[in-house]
């Protein structure tokens, strides 16, 4: 978890955390990379219509603004793995601008999974956690839940540490 | 007697706003309720990016979350659109309308 060290946030990852942000940092890239698929539920979530009850004036406005909204969200997922640590556990530390490309990045991440996973507003998380584990604590729902709350931590900690914006 | 009647003058009036082109008239940016973000993010998202103070940030935030949506700010389409676009950007769920 992040804490503030003068004008840096910083925090030690151990070597599964280090794998799990490199995972899903990774994966967004490949969402937004891989040729996207407006129907995918993630992809409308990330990218919503700005007119919702007028489709050609979305579209309109997609086609101008889309391709750098793209480019921003992949800049700011490379922030995360260009500030992990190459090999195995360490340390990250991230000036202001390296700490809202995360801030940023991780709420996209979150947003992904917590649209596969069908989080809603009622969801307790824990609840969800607990059952899943019961069904099959082996099973990827179990993971991706345990990561899903993880980077909701990790998210909170950062914006904690980060200097008081007043 | 005598005395010419003047022309008469209208009484002073202000003059008539002329009707603002469509796309002048106001606009507004509207942020949805959203299970995933964060309250604090929300809040720190908008501070930085309309540079509202914490107490406004987290009174709009409170509103998104009690009400289901909140209009975040209000102005010209385009600014509007530009706002949405930039909302987007921090993931947010925004959208634009008539005020």
């Amino acid at each position: 978890m992040f804490r503030r060290n003068g004008t840096q946030c910083v925090a030690t990852f151990a070597i599964d955390e280090v794998r799990v942000l490199r995972k899903v940092a990774g994966e967004v890239v490949g969402l937004l990379t891989d040729g996207m698929d407006h129907t995918d539920p993630v992809v409308s979530r990330l990218f919503p219509d700005i007119y919702p009850d007028r489709p050609d004036d979305s579209a309109e406005f997609r086609l101008y603004t889309e391709g750098e909204l793209k480019t921003g969200k992949i800049d700011q997922a490379g922030a995360i793995l260009a500030a992990l640590p190459d090999d195995g556990e360490g340390e990250v530390r991230l000036d202001g601008e390296a700490a809202e490309a995360w801030l940023r990045a991780i709420n996209d991440a979150r947003l992904a999974m917590g649209t596969r996973l069908d989080i809603g507003a009622e969801t307790d998380l824990s609840e969800e956690l607990e059952q899943a584990v019961v069904h099959d604590p082996g099973s990827s729902r179990v993971f991706q839940l345990s990561v899903y709350a993880y980077l909701g931590y990790l998210q909170e900690s950062l914006l904690n540490a980060l200097p008081e914006i007043d | 007697m005598g005395v010419m009647a003047l022309p008469q003058v209208a009484p002073v009036e202000a003059p008539e706003i002329e009707e603002a082109p469509a796309d002048d008239r106001l606009w507004v940016t509207v942020v949805w309720d959203d299970p995933v973000n964060l309250m604090s993010y929300v809040t720190w998202v908008f501070q930085k990016l309309f540079g509202y103070s914490k107490e406004r940030a987290e009174q709009l935030m409170l509103d998104v979350h009690t009400k289901g949506r909140a209009v975040v700010s209000s102005g010209a389409r385009e600014r509007m659109e530009m706002d949405a676009n930039q909302l987007h950007g921090y993931g947010l769920w925004a959208t634009v309308d008539r005020a």
